[in-house]
């Protein structure tokens, strides 16, 4: 289903569409108010985006020197060309250890390579324990939003939800009971886990070490309690030095939250004596992005989320009207890249208010990639032929001023004319909640031939 | 100086009163205006729909009619943004590069081509102003709320500037309204409940007079608020600056 359809059902319910733009907007607000309080933040976005393009630029090079260090420390370093090759590679190390228990703290790769169904199929428990996420897990739903997984579900929504899995007391969505009774649970989770699987926010190239960012400490829980630590990372997650650690921590938490700094920001440089370590460096699809000039920089992404909070459609819509692993405007300019077809109508989600390119962290030029995945999309999908049509034709009768001429009257006459039943017709998306602008005598032509003459 | 006038497609055949005032403004301000009669549009509604190969044939037409001015000043942020920013379509001869560098929203204009914020107009009422995404974020009429630089609003100057206007403060200082083009009718659910939540907005501030400097956003406000019946006016900017009641 196309976008468009999804956001329509969610706009069926008027006040929870006020109510998930309001906690969104309250979170963009947040970010403001900290974002205001570094002296410099203009100079510091410009810098991080100075240094993911020269990392993009020099990829392959990156790539190797963490791979050498990370073995130097120890850790195992594997490589997979898709999310089938990931998910195997994980199946693999967790059978060779005899893993049939498993936390994962935040990861939205294994999200985008379903390694969950994956694992599952094989008769391996597999618990999300960060909480946004473990409670979309328990839902059976997907993540609707990249750092902020169940921001689509109410308190009270929450409430049931524990109830039917957890065994809680009706509490009418007491935040700090719902909260205690989840950390119960996972905690029983975490102490008999044989194997921690975690995302990586950055790693860095120099050290061979990676640094995984949480507010709930669960990936230092998951991996310091089991005796297998997987992390799993695109391609794009390389940073040169440590020191540029300096720059994107400041603005990761101040983007996606607001906060200073994220609770945890958890250094992983060689495994515990006696326990394996192993990364699983995933390309899916991002080398191909890589070569698309005019959609690189979408790469740049530290998926802090700060375009969804901002974007004025993502929080009428939900995420889960983007159909698409990572939703959102970053979302809409990724997911092309990866199916086409399947996700044509993203970049159409948008006005191109370009709201998120100004908070994007690292400088992303979403708005403007949205409107070339435009020109992308209508030439290689197949189109709506009415919507192609009328497109074409309005190409013809921009460039001549007779015909431009002609539709003008054409359009002012029957919107003078025109009984209202025709005018506000169900072919007329613009007047079902809009009137159409009430024609005046002239048109400014006519005025000025009358009026002006030079 | 000469200055070609600009009259986006929808506005001459819509809202001539927006194209008259902008032009009566220009000739108040001494501007030696022309208006080439073979204009038609800009091309951006094609463009943002993704047809932009489709639209050259009217970004060239723009060209050809505008190419001889000093200035091209139009009453509308986007259609501007769009010459200047998508008519890289075209081959980039010195007319192409020439119309692109010297293309004009008219509130810039006024301000900074002309030097001029106070155009002696008065509007004795409650105004809010539309920030239009294109004027702000494209055009850099003023600061952007997310952007940490120091605050500035082309609009805000001049209308600051007319004696008996009270600017009204608004919650959201520049969220976008939902019209964006063709985005209104394929989007029409959010397009419309954006509208509706930046009329409330203005509602909620005390608003009398909406107004803008790009009419597209407007007359999509306008819609909404005329079908509900809301107890606000539309205006373009370029009609308070010219009222000099």
């Amino acid at each position: 289903m196309a976008h468009a359809e999804k956001a329509t059902e969610f706009n069926k319910d008027e006040a929870k569409v006020n109510w998930h733009d309001k906690a969104l907007w309250y979170v963009r607000e947040k970010r403001d108010k900290s974002a205001h309080g570094v002296i410099g933040w203009e100079h510091l976005r410009d810098v991080a985006s100075g240094i993911k393009a020269n990392v993009l630029s020099n990829l392959d090079n990156y790539l190797i020197e963490f791979e050498k260090n990370a073995q130097n420390n120890g850790i195992k370093v594997h490589w997979a060309s898709d999310a089938k090759e990931h998910n195997e590679i994980v199946s693999k190390i967790l059978a060779d250890n005899n893993a049939k228990k498993v936390v994962k703290s935040k990861s939205m790769l294994t999200e985008e390579c379903h390694l969950n169904p994956h694992l599952e199929a094989q008769g391996i428990e597999v618990v999300d324990t960060d909480l946004g996420e473990y409670i979309v897990q328990i839902a059976k739903e997907t993540p609707s939003h990249i750092v902020l997984p169940a921001i689509h579900k109410t308190k009270e929504e929450v409430d049931e939800l524990f109830q039917e899995h957890l065994g809680t007391e009706p509490s009418g969505g007491n935040p700090e009971y719902l909260t205690n009774e989840a950390r119960k649970h996972l905690r029983n989770k975490f102490l008999n886990a044989d194997a921690a699987i975690t995302g990586v926010n950055f790693a860095i190239a120099e050290t061979g070490g990676i640094v995984v960012c949480t507010n709930e400490g669960n990936a230092d829980m998951g991996s310091h309690l089991a005796n297998v630590h997987i992390a799993s990372m695109g391609i794009e997650k390389i940073i040169p030095k440590e020191k540029n650690l300096g720059v994107f921590l400041r603005l990761l938490a101040r983007s996606a939250t607001g906060q200073p700094i994220t609770t945890y920001s958890s250094h992983f440089n060689k495994p515990a004596k006696g326990k394996e370590m192993h990364i699983v460096i995933v390309d899916n699809g991002r080398t191909e992005q890589l070569s698309r000039e005019d959609f690189r920089a979408s790469l740049h992404c530290i998926r802090c989320g700060a375009c969804m909070n901002t974007c004025p459609i993502y929080r009428r819509s939900g995420g889960h009207s983007y159909d698409a692993t990572i939703p959102g405007p970053i979302g809409s300019i990724l997911s092309p890249g990866k199916d086409l077809t399947k996700h044509s109508s993203l970049p159409f989600a948008s006005t191109l208010c370009g709201s998120c390119s100004n908070v994007c962290p690292v400088k992303i030029n979403i708005h403007e990639q949205l409107y070339k995945w435009r020109q992308v999309i209508v030439k290689d999908v197949k189109q709506p032929v009415v919507k192609k049509s009328i497109l074409k034709v309005a190409g013809g009768v921009l460039a001549n001023r007779k015909l431009y001429n002609f539709s003008g009257r054409m359009a002012r006459f029957m919107l003078k004319y025109a009984p209202r039943f025709i005018v506000y017709s169900k072919l007329n998306a613009w007047g079902k909640a809009r009137d159409l602008p009430e024609v005046k005598g002239q048109n400014f032509d006519q005025w000025y031939k009358v009026k002006r003459k030079k | 100086m000469k200055v070609g006038l600009f009259i986006p497609c929808y506005v001459n055949q819509l809202y001539p009163q927006v194209a008259i005032a902008t032009l009566e403004l220009l000739e108040k301000l001494n501007v030696d205006v022309y208006y080439p009669s073979t204009q038609t549009c800009c091309g951006q509604p094609l463009g943002n729909s993704g047809y932009e190969d489709d639209s050259k044939g009217a970004c060239q037409l723009f060209v050809e009619n505008f190419k001889e001015y000093d200035y091209i000043v139009g009453p509308s942020g986007s259609c501007i943004y769009h010459v200047k920013k998508h008519f890289d379509i075209l081959e980039q001869t010195p007319d192409v590069i020439k119309v692109r560098n010297n293309a004009y929203e008219l509130c810039e204009f006024i301000t900074k081509i002309l030097g001029k914020t106070d155009l002696g107009a008065k509007f004795p009422h409650k105004v809010g102003l539309h920030k239009s995404c294109h004027g702000l974020r494209g055009l850099h009429l003023g600061s952007c709320s997310e952007r940490m630089d120091p605050h500035f609003s082309t609009e805000e100057n001049l209308l600051n500037a007319v004696e008996g206007l009270e600017l009204m403060s608004l919650n959201r200082k520049d969220e976008c309204c939902g019209f964006g083009g063709t985005f209104s009718v394929f989007e029409e659910a959010i397009s419309v409940k954006m509208g509706k939540d930046r009329i409330q907005d203005h509602i909620d501030s005390d608003v009398e007079v909406i107004t803008g400097a790009d009419h597209s956003c407007l007359m999509h406000l306008e819609g909404l608020i005329n079908r509900q019946k809301k107890p606000l006016k539309v205006m373009h900017i370029a009609e308070i600056l010219n009222k000099s009641i």
